[in-house]
């Protein structure tokens, strides 16, 4: 199988980092486990479910699962299904048909296969055994091939169906990497599993093809002009026919619909990356004109300077809104504080989280910070730059993430020693809220050379008090 | 304005397509060449600065900066017929890689991928059009002595471009990562932080924040990292 089906492989670190051990796969076991297609009846954790065994296999794991879940050894297993060929080559027939039919086993990081010697004992085994067969009995009659042929289309449907589950595991292309990472992550991974896809799909289609011709020929021998015979043929050919487009029809349709959804979006995103280029070439930069132009702090300034923002905004953040994401937020913080005191916030922002009443706090507070230095530092220009580090996944102990918010002028500054008493809205505002949400604030000021306001804030406060 | 005597003047070149901003940049930098240079952290005797040509074409600009051969273009991001990127490479084909004339990309463009995209192609930085005339002229200045210039909001770009992410792999740790004194200084920088302030604020040199600054654009420049991420937002739509 390739990784496609498998969630487990676009995350290898988590699992990597982990102890490797049996905790694990019991644990993956009990729950509906990558390869369980929710069957999340509970399951006795000593009797391994049925599936196909990733460590130890020689071929597919087939007989090695088998073996874990009746409790046998696996040796006997592969002994069985090695003496089971010569009743017509049935081993081979029911191995392929556990393999179509047997969820893959969770990955536990020990997938190495068996060793190669033992392939080829069993190889050689099995050849043996085929050979004492035809000397003893002869060779294998004529309709020995139909069971094969049949075989041959239960294993193309077979893989077909593994590719519909699959699908309907992660509904819409939404993979466990979806939630998190930037959409260009997410379109590559649907890509490769859309190659992925289409490759089985291939492979099934011919397999069943191959199988249902060679039906047709079999019934149908060439040169023979038996009518009942070709019809059986035909009749054989169109149900396996009916057989796979049952099969392959919603696969069949939801990439279609994809396709067609993909189409669309980009027709859309091409009109409007014109629109934008053209409404960016005129209307910008005549408003950039102006600001260059106008005196800082004049009317004409500061109008043109929020129109500016306005087009932006609309031209090149088209999503997220003030009230979900942090830097839509402080973008509009920025805005307000612009408007209000005839100032130019340039704000850069790191990365985004989502908003909540903590977060929204320290946009509450770094517009203060703004307004602080809008109005007393004397300068044209406040910066603002936010940052927010995300931290090491749950589970391992890594740092926590925190959002950091630094608003910074160039101004007269003061000194912080002489300014307690005096400015107290300050200390409510900025420090004060910080601390009431769980976070830190901190002032740098030096006299004529500005003042820095540094907002931090932890990404997640309740852990701790959540664990204990 | 004649270059005869004197020590030797910075050559700069202007494309951009309107002639208002042409013309306005050519103003302020020649109101630069008697005023100060405030906000500038360079060396203290300030290198003249001529406007030696402009153009608002990109077959007219990649002509022209053939011709006269710059110190520093001053080249618009947005502009039809492929915009400050074509001439960028039209120039560098015809001169090859190694010439001397450097470019500083300026726009009002806030699309990071434009912005970033300019930089790989070979641009040593970006300022936005905003920038005062006494920050632009240092700007000028830093590029023409082979240093690279970050705008706050490129180092904020730059920043996301390298965050630690589970999808574009590590191919070259050399040029895929940036070093933590990288990630400080690109801080700095984006929180408005002049190269002189940086120095103070992590003890080290004006010198050693500028080596940083360049590291930091070569390894943009080279990484395949961004690359890879670009080329996989191009082909989301196969």
């Amino acid at each position: 199988m390739d990784g496609s089906t498998d969630p487990q492989f676009k995350w290898p670190l988590p699992a990597a980092r982990l102890p490797q051990g049996v905790a694990i796969s019991t644990a993956v076991n009990q729950g509906a486990g990558p390869g369980g297609y929710g069957w999340d009846h509970p399951v006795d954790p000593f009797v391994p479910r049925l599936h196909r065994r990733r460590e130890g296999r020689l071929i597919a794991g087939v007989a090695a699962g088998i073996a874990s879940h009746l409790g046998v050894p696996t040796l006997a297993v592969r002994v069985a299904f090695v003496v089971l060929l010569a009743f017509n080559g049935l081993g081979v027939l029911l191995y392929a048909a556990f393999w179509a039919v047997l969820p893959a086993g969770p990955e536990t990081g020990r997938a190495a296969r068996g060793r190669m010697f033992a392939l080829v004992a069993f190889a050689g085994l099995g050849l043996a055994v085929l050979v004492a067969r035809v000397l003893l009995i002869g060779a294998q009659p004529a309709t020995a091939a139909l069971g094969w042929l049949v075989a041959l289309i239960a294993v193309g449907a077979g893989i077909i169906w593994h590719l519909t589950r699959t699908d309907q595991r992660r509904p819409a292309g939404a993979g466990p990497a979806a939630t998190s990472g930037p959409p260009w992550l997410n379109s590559l991974l649907a890509e490769t599993g859309r190659r992925a896809y289409l490759l089985r799909f291939v492979v099934g289609g011919m397999l069943i093809a191959g199988g249902t011709v060679g039906l047709a020929a079999f019934y149908a021998p060439v040169g023979g002009s038996r009518p009942m015979a070709v019809i059986n043929g035909m009749l054989f050919a169109l149900v396996a026919l009916v057989g796979v487009g049952l099969v392959a029809a919603p696969v069949l349709w939801r990439m279609f619909g994809a396709l067609r959804e993909e189409r669309e979006a980009r027709i859309r995103e091409q009109e409007r990356a014109e629109f934008a280029a053209m409404v960016h070439d005129q209307v910008l930069h005549t408003l950039a004109l102006i600001q260059r132009n106008a005196a800082p702090g004049s009317t004409a300034y500061r109008l043109a300077r929020s129109q500016e923002r306005t087009l932006r905004n609309w031209l090149y953040k088209p999503t997220g809104s003030p009230t979900e994401k942090l830097a839509a937020a402080l973008e509009e913080a920025a805005g307000e504080v612009e408007d209000a005191y005839a100032v130019t916030v340039e704000v850069v922002v790191v990365g985004d989280a989502d908003t909540d009443e903590r977060v929204m706090a320290l946009v509450a507070a770094a517009r203060e910070a703004m307004v602080n230095a809008a109005r007393h530092a004397g300068v044209p220009t406040v910066s603002l730059y936010a940052e927010v580090e995300p931290g090491e996944p749950e589970g391992t102990n890594g740092s926590e993430g925190k959002i950091s918010v630094f608003v910074r002028d160039r101004g007269v500054g003061f000194d912080p020693a002489s300014v307690n008493a005096g400015r107290h809205g300050v200390r409510g505002s900025i420090v004060g809220r910080m601390e009431r949400h769980g976070g830190r604030a901190e002032i740098i000021s030096t006299p004529g050379e500005g003042t820095e306001v540094r907002l931090t804030l932890p990404l997640t406060p309740d852990r701790k008090e959540g664990s204990a | 304005m004649t270059e005869s005597s004197g020590p030797p003047r910075l050559r700069v070149f202007l494309v951009d397509d309107h002639a208002m901003f042409r013309a306005g940049v050519r103003a302020e930098l020649a109101a630069q060449l008697t005023g100060g240079s405030e906000g500038s952290s360079g060396p203290d005797e300030v290198v003249g600065i001529d406007v030696v040509g402009e153009a608002a074409t990109v077959p007219e600009a990649v002509q022209k900066i053939v011709a006269t051969r710059p110190d520093v273009v001053l080249l618009d991001v947005h502009m039809p017929d492929g915009g400050g990127r074509a001439v960028l490479e039209q120039v560098r084909q015809q001169l090859g890689a190694g010439s001397p004339v450097r470019f500083l990309a300026l726009s009002v463009s806030d699309a990071a991928e434009d912005v970033i995209g300019l930089i790989r192609a070979g641009a040593r930085g970006y300022v936005t059009k905003s920038i005062s005339s006494a920050e632009l002229a240092s700007a000028i200045r830093r590029v023409a002595e082979g240093d690279a210039v970050f705008s706050p909001r490129l180092a904020g770009f730059v920043l996301d471009a390298f965050a630690a992410r589970p999808d574009a792999p590590i191919v070259d740790p050399e040029l895929d990562q940036l070093t933590n004194r990288e990630r400080e200084v690109l801080r700095l920088l984006a929180r408005g932080y002049a190269y002189k302030e940086i120095a103070r604020e992590l003890y080290i040199s004006i010198k050693t924040v500028e080596t940083h600054v360049s590291n930091v654009l070569r390894k943009l420049q080279m990484s395949n990292r961004y690359e890879l991420s670009r080329w996989a937002a191009d082909r989301r739509l196969v």
